[in-house]
């Protein structure tokens, strides 16, 4: 990769400049975006508030209310009709559930697998970035995703949301009422914390990865361990635990939309995602760093 | 640098090391940080109860803000499609499930009887504001949603963002809405000290009031008042706690402790609490456009959802209302009861009523106890209830004096 970079001696490899892991990190980048895989996921993940906007606008042209009224259906979407802004939290808080930690999963478990199976992995190691790196850039392009992945729901959802519905002043939780700037401001906030939930599972994708050869072995334990501490989250008899699972918060984003915002939750998942990444970026840099790879 | 080669194994356990480190610290970090932050009682100067309570009656705060938890275990047997749940739902809530409407009906209401009668199990996360006796505002705080009681002069709005309803009412002039954290009521005249005083030497024969030690809620130094039933044995109450803010007066946290024990059947405490002015928007309502607003009936029914019958005949036994061992009574009107006697027929009705209640006899024939762990009911067969916050025993005894009386 980075053919252009210049070549480093093995022992010079650990002072390189910044620039080049710029670099290792752009061509990861775009090996990541251009794959055919994730713009499909990029388009499913667009597809979901189309759908929901699409949705609530029929069963409203009749004048009636959504879902009879009774608040049935995802978080919010009773407040769509209000304000097309409410469609970009109505699709984060159907998406967050599976949708898009999926994606992640996805992209996070092929990260290292993906490479080591179809052989080009020993190739990228043959530059002089050393592992930490690599590991570093495979890291960051997840991360990118994650946003990638949050704002094309986000921004699939206003686009909707504005087309379809209203908008205008915004009506947050508590009542109060704040002007459409200001709301948009939010939902941008919305987007990059829904992205900074998934940064745990990211991480943890990311060791599932370094563990093993196959990139489809990857995927699907990192889509299944999600959705056993899914499950783990739902059961009442656990509750003691659930703080400590990464899903446990993702729902938090709500509370920006509260009126003092209410920051404990927030914080709270923002520590526990920060937590996760340490302990599985660590452990993943553990396993690549000392892995026998021979694909 | 060479990459390909393998690693050695002691390596890659040294390497190991890192995360399972980095967890370790998280999880001592975890367990150690609050046992650390909650050690250690605040010192503060010797109180006499006398002067506590003084303290709270003159306590005149009257703007705030701040977070209350309310934790309720009463032990109300959780009924399908009750609100006992409240945790259930995916991914903490919402997503397919849409946890924060839980319990509602299929018609958006927004009136706050309802609301509030589902503090009565679980628990919640409010938030209080208020600026005056005539701006108040609490929100209950639910999963993605929040329902909100908004006073501002002679409005009362409520405002559930779950369903986007919306409830309204205007108060008569001058009734205000009774705020929590109004000062008790009475004649300015009286000063907090005599009233104090007289409410000391009012509860005396059934109560003993003392100051227990201090305590430090949502990070302020507060007294412990507890409030202990004397001398009544059928009470299933052990004792209540109020913890008093030191310098404020205001009461922070109030327990309500069982005679069974276990932890609280009441646990009301402020997480935060702010003395500032709050945000004067915090007191402005307007509904959303396209929100369902209820108009309240002028003079309607704002609270208090009637009991069964009304409870015009309740009647109360076993002296003042102060006593611990009050039992109430009034006619259901519903002669042969839950699946008293006579009804016969359905075995299964009276299987599942086993389930949740208990067979007593008395002089006032049979009937059935229905426990919680604070307040028990009695119905007998024909149709008379008597609850209070007294054992099963001391219930019966009250029923069977109740009839003897007659």
């Amino acid at each position: 990769m980075s053919r252009a970079e210049p070549v480093y001696d093995a022992r010079s490899a650990p002072r390189v400049s910044p620039l080049w892991l710029l670099g290792l990190f752009r061509s990861e980048l775009l090996v990541t975006f251009r794959r055919w895989r994730t713009l499909a996921l990029l388009g499913v993940l667009a597809a979901v508030p189309v759908l929901v906007g699409v949705a609530v606008k029929v069963e409203t042209s009749d004048g009636g209310s959504i879902g009879s009224g009774g608040g049935e259906g995802p978080a919010f979407i009773s407040q769509v009709t209000n304000n097309g802004l409410f469609l970009v939290f109505t699709s984060l808080a159907a998406t967050l559930p599976f949708f898009l930690p999926m994606a992640v999963g996805v992209v996070a478990g092929d990260a290292v697998a993906g490479e080591a199976g179809a052989g080009t992995l020993r190739y990228l190691l043959v530059a002089p970035a050393g592992r930490t790196r690599l590991l570093l850039a495979k890291l960051t392009t997840v991360v990118a995703f994650c946003l990638a992945a949050t704002l094309t729901v986000a921004v699939a959802a206003l686009l909707t949301g504005a087309l379809l519905f209203p908008t205008g002043e915004v009506t947050l939780l508590s009542g109060t009422a704040v002007s459409f700037g200001e709301g948009l401001l939010r939902a941008g906030a919305i987007a990059v914390l829904v992205a900074a939930g998934l940064l745990g599972l990211a991480a943890l994708g990311l060791f599932v990865s370094s563990l093993t050869n196959s990139g489809i072995a990857a995927m699907a334990t990192t889509v299944g361990l999600l959705i056993t501490v899914q499950i783990l989250n739902a059961i009442p008899q656990l509750d003691a635990f659930h703080p400590y699972l990464f899903p446990h918060y993702w729902l938090s984003f709500a509370d920006l939309l509260r009126d003092p915002v209410y920051w404990d939750d927030i914080l709270k998942n923002l520590g526990l995602q920060a937590l996760y990444t340490a302990v599985f970026g660590s452990a993943a840099w553990a396993a690549f760093t000392s892995r026998d790879v021979t694909a | 640098m060479a990459q390909i080669q393998p690693r050695k194994p002691r390596r890659r356990a040294a390497r190991y090391a890192v995360p399972v480190a980095v967890a370790g610290v998280a999880a001592a970090t975890v367990g150690l940080v609050p046992a650390l932050a909650s050690s250690g009682d605040p010192d503060l100067p010797e109180i006499t109860a006398e002067e506590l309570v003084a303290k709270v009656a003159a306590s005149d705060v009257d703007q705030l803000s701040g977070t209350v938890r309310v934790k309720t275990d009463l032990g109300l047997p959780s009924l399908p499609g009750g609100s006992g749940g409240g945790n259930g739902g995916f991914g903490g809530g919402a997503g397919e499930g849409g946890d924060g409407v839980e319990g509602k009906a299929a018609q958006p209401d927004a009136s706050p009887g309802k609301k509030l009668s589902e503090l009565a199990s679980g628990e919640h996360l409010l938030r209080f504001a208020a600026d005056g006796p005539d701006k108040q505002r609490v929100s209950i705080m639910e999963d993605a949603a929040e329902y909100s009681l908004v006073h501002s002069g002679r409005d009362l709005w409520a405002y559930d963002s779950g369903s986007n309803a919306a409830w309204h009412a205007e108060a008569p002039e001058g009734a205000g809405h009774a705020g929590k954290h109004d000062g008790p009521a009475g004649p300015d005249a009286v000063t907090p000290q005599k009233a104090a005083k007289q409410l000391l030497k009012d509860l005396d024969s059934s109560t003993s009031v003392a100051v227990d030690g201090t305590a430090k809620v949502a990070g302020r130094d507060a007294y412990q008042l507890v409030v202990k039933p004397k001398g009544a044995n059928d009470s299933t109450i052990e004792s209540v706690r109020i913890a008093v803010d030191a310098d404020k007066g205001l009461p922070l946290r109030f327990t309500v402790d069982p005679k069974k024990g276990g932890d609280p059947a009441i646990d009301v405490a402020y997480t935060k609490v702010d003395f500032g002015k709050p945000d004067a928007s915090s007191f402005t309502f307007r509904p959303p456009k396209d929100a369902k607003v209820t108009e309240a009936k002028p003079d309607g029914d704002r609270r208090a959802p009637k009991g069964p019958g009304g409870l015009s005949g309740l009647e109360l036994l076993g002296g003042s209302a102060g006593d611990w061992s009050t039992v109430a009574t009034f006619d259901s009107g519903m002669p042969g009861g839950p699946g008293g006697g006579k009804s016969g027929g359905d075995k299964r009705a009276d299987e599942l009523l086993d389930n949740f209640t208990d067979k007593v006899k008395g002089d006032f024939g049979t009937g059935r106890v229905f426990s919680t762990r604070l307040v028990n009911a009695l119905m007998t067969e024909d149709g008379q209830v008597y609850v209070g916050a007294v054992t099963k025993e001391g219930l019966v005894k009250a029923a069977d004096e109740h009839v003897g009386a007659e």
